[in-house]
């Protein structure tokens, strides 16, 4: 692999596309989420070195080695992004029973999309449905809807939803008129205000999968980290909890995995009573979450975190009550 | 010549208006430009150093430009509508306030659009628009029925002009010489002969009914901007018609504020009197008493079915806004309606006083309808920095507005110079009506 990994990139990169994402053989486990038949149409001088690699009903397969890319070198172009990865339908779960407001998501997705301190597409939100019910710590990605309202009102089309769920912003295209700011019911989304030191390092070409570099004056939002899909690997949000809180996969599949366990999508759903957040809207979000019973964390645990992040809790009545109580 | 005499005598009486410039207009028109400056300097600020130089935030991520967009956008509709009323059901009164409602029409239609403009984030990218429309997009309706609506309100108003640019070029021997030659291109060899004057009237009138229809449109897809998305204080059946009547309400007030400035400065006290300013009175008693119900149904609905989110959007009105919520709800609408209801409040100041009151009431209420709703979202904000909560315009913003209303009056004044603010063709056609009326009144007496 290694030999070929600086001859025909841009050829490399197509294949990389119609193969999927394939691992070679020992990295390949049972859960594998992302990886497809190695289709081979194009002519490409083959090296006559042979790769075998597992596809996902357990065959093993040989395909000459130049069609295998090497990431990161594979870029997803603004127009590639646009299609999706074939036959996959991706799902989050989110166990709000494990949530302790660790804020490692939060961490791990903003290291990943290089966004400041201040700007997350994970937020934790601190919700309490009823006065009587006990609060809960909710992780809030983008919902990435079956319906999304901001797809529908972008007037360029620099959002888009893809084949496999994904809802995507090309920030090449966005004009940056905010009208799907204000049409997710959400909040999901983030606007670049102004300019950043950040959005000239062009030393990672942009592409909407990895969302990197942001522009100014355009839109963002949490993109499900499809770049790590693509490599078989779990989004950042997700290898970064350190609880397990947040299951991904594949519906097509019925699989989703938190890293640790992998459990069937619908038993999930089924067993622990797996819900979306504001079904009413008619959105059709494509993350679930379980309800917060049989708790591992007392909710206050989530309170040990810096100074300035409680501030920003502030307008909850149960902080409002807690605060008045001396707990934090 | 009768006819030619009256004309000439008008347009000696006019000239003055178009050609003098008094010290106090010259003083006030160097007071706009110099806002207007501040504005162009603003507008750089925000240009070179982005969006982080206004007050709009990741929660509030429209202000007072969308604000000001929707004013402006909505006074024209409503210019149009009017006008479109006025010249179709030929209003016997219509004559001294047809053009300055025109005027107005396409003065906020050019002043509008340019707020939502700077809302933009990446104005460079603006052809993306026409390059990769999506016709989905309430937006693009949007810009197509502003564009339609825009070209439609131009012809429109040219039409109207047409005539008066005629009797300019043939009566403006002392005028100098670019005028005359303004005046004879833009009167497009009009000579007011009976077939010319008729097709015109039957033109300006098909016009007059397509531009009502336009206002509309435009008027309604303004409104869906809002009302289709999902947020709470936005997605509402009514937002369309309660725009309609809102544009009016400060349609007729600016029409009225306008009138009120004209007669005062120009001395047209003889064109603009106190029976079209207790015409237009009525008018806006009519649109107030609308108005209001509107606004009431509005929230009624929602206080009264309480949905959570509804419930959230009210106690943001009630708490944060509650002084805006007062005036732009209670004393916006029922001071207006309280001084038009009584025959006896009803005199030009007190007219106009309540038309102030109106368009400043209107405005707030403008913004009551985008900040608070952005601001109390189906998730209630938190995890977010603090100065990203609430929305608080920064003087980028106001300097930017401020010039919008200095370029409309500034506009407004250099129209006055090119064209007499009140229709001289208007006056000679509403005589030739009076001398029919008297001939025919006479034909029945002698018979």
């Amino acid at each position: 692999m290694e030999n070929n990994k600086n001859d025909k990139k841009s050829t490399n990169r197509r294949n990389f596309l119609k193969l999927g994402l394939l691992s070679s053989v020992t990295a390949v486990a049972g859960a594998s989420l992302i990886s497809n038949l190695a289709v081979q149409d194009e002519e490409v001088a083959e090296s006559g070195e042979k790769m075998r690699l597992l596809t996902p009903d357990g065959k093993i397969v040989e395909v000459d080695a130049t069609n295998v890319n090497q990431y990161p070198e594979a870029l997803v172009t603004p127009e590639e992004s646009r299609e999706g990865i074939p036959n996959r339908k991706f799902v989050m779960v989110i166990d709000l029973a494990k949530c302790k407001n660790a804020r490692k998501c939060v961490e791990g997705c903003q290291k990943a999309h290089k966004l400041d301190y201040n700007e997350e597409f994970m937020k934790v939100q601190l919700i309490q449905d009823n006065p009587e019910a006990s609060p809960y710590w909710l992780p809030k990605p983008c919902f990435h809807c079956d319906e999304p309202p901001c797809v529908t009102v972008c007037p360029t089309g620099a959002t888009f939803k893809r084949e496999d769920n994904i809802v995507l912003v090309d920030n090449d295209r966005c004009i940056g008129c905010k009208f799907c700011i204000t049409s997710c019911p959400y909040s999901a989304r983030q606007f670049n205000w102004g300019h950043k030191e950040k959005f000239d390092d062009k030393s990672q070409p942009y592409s909407p999968e990895t969302s990197v570099p942001a522009a100014e004056g355009t839109v963002m939002k949490c993109d499900f980290c499809p770049d790590m899909l693509r490599q078989g690997k779990l989004p950042h949000c997700a290898t970064s909890c350190p609880m397990g809180v947040i299951y991904f996969g594949d519906k097509n599949e019925d699989i989703v995995t938190n890293g640790e366990e992998t459990v069937r999508f619908s038993e999930l759903i089924k067993d622990r009573g797996g819900y979306r957040h504001l079904e009413h809207l008619g959105t059709k979000p494509n993350v679930y979450y379980l309800p917060a019973v049989n708790r591992q964390f007392p909710l206050e645990r989530g309170f040990d975190v810096e100074e300035d992040i409680i501030e920003r809790y502030k307008d909850v009545p149960f902080v409002q009550d807690l605060k008045k109580q001396g707990k934090i | 010549m009768n006819l030619e005499n009256r004309k000439r005598e008008l347009a000696r009486e006019f000239s003055p208006m178009l050609e003098k410039t008094t010290k106090t207009s010259k003083i006030w028109i160097g007071f706009l430009i110099a806002v207007i400056l501040v504005g162009v300097y603003a507008f750089f600020v925000q240009l070179f150093k982005g969006h982080i130089v206004t007050g709009m935030r990741d929660n509030v991520v429209w202000g007072i430009y969308i604000i000001n967009f929707i004013f402006f956008v909505c006074l024209s509709y409503s210019g149009a509508f009017i006008s479109g009323v006025l010249h179709f059901f030929k209003t016997p009164w219509k004559n001294s306030v047809s053009r300055i409602v025109e005027i107005i029409t396409v003065l906020s239609l050019i002043v509008g659009p340019i707020f939502i403009l700077l809302c933009i984030g990446r104005l460079d990218r603006l052809h993306y628009l026409f390059i990769y429309p999506r016709i989905q997009s309430p937006i693009t309706w949007d810009i197509i029925a502003i564009m339609t609506d825009l070209i439609g309100c131009f012809i429109y108003l040219y039409l109207t002009f047409i005539p008066d640019f005629a009797i300019l070029r043939d009566h403006s021997e002392n005028a100098s010489k670019w005028r005359q030659k303004v005046y004879k291109y833009l009167a497009i060899g009009y000579q007011d002969t009976p077939t010319q004057r008729e097709k015109l009237h039957k033109i300006t009138r098909t016009m007059s009914a397509m531009v009502i229809a336009l206002a509309i449109v435009a008027y309604s897809v303004l409104a869906w901007i809002f009302s289709l998305t999902l947020q709470p204080g936005w997605n509402s059946s009514i937002f369309a018609p309660y725009f309609i009547i809102a544009g009016l309400y400060s349609g007729i007030s600016v029409i009225i504020i306008a009138m009120y400035l004209i007669r005062k400065y120009y001395h047209l006290e003889h064109y603009i009197r106190k029976v079209h300013f207790i015409g237009a009175g009525i008018v806006l008693l009519v649109i107030s008493l609308l108005f209001g119900y509107f606004t009431f149904s509005e929230y009624f609905s929602r206080w009264f079915s309480h949905k959570l989110s509804d419930a959230n959007l009210l106690n943001t009105l009630f708490t944060r806004y509650f002084w805006m919520f007062i005036f732009a709800n209670y004393i916006g609408v029922l001071v207006p309606i309280a001084i038009l209801f009584f025959k006896k409040l009803r005199t030009i100041k007190s007219i106009t006083f309540a038309a102030v009151i109106a368009v400043i009431g209107l405005w707030f209420n403008r913004y009551l309808i985008v900040v608070p709703t952005l601001e109390s979202p189906y998730l209630p904000i938190q995890d977010t920095r603090e100065e990203f909560v609430h929305y608080t315009a920064t003087w980028i913003e106001w300097s930017l507005s401020f010039a919008g209303v200095a370029a409309f009056i500034l506009f407004f004044i250099l129209i006055m110079k090119l064209v007499p603010v009140i229709p001289m063709s208007g006056i000679i056609d509403n005589e030739r009506e009076q001398k029919k009326v008297k001939k025919s009144f006479k034909k029945i007496v002698t018979e």
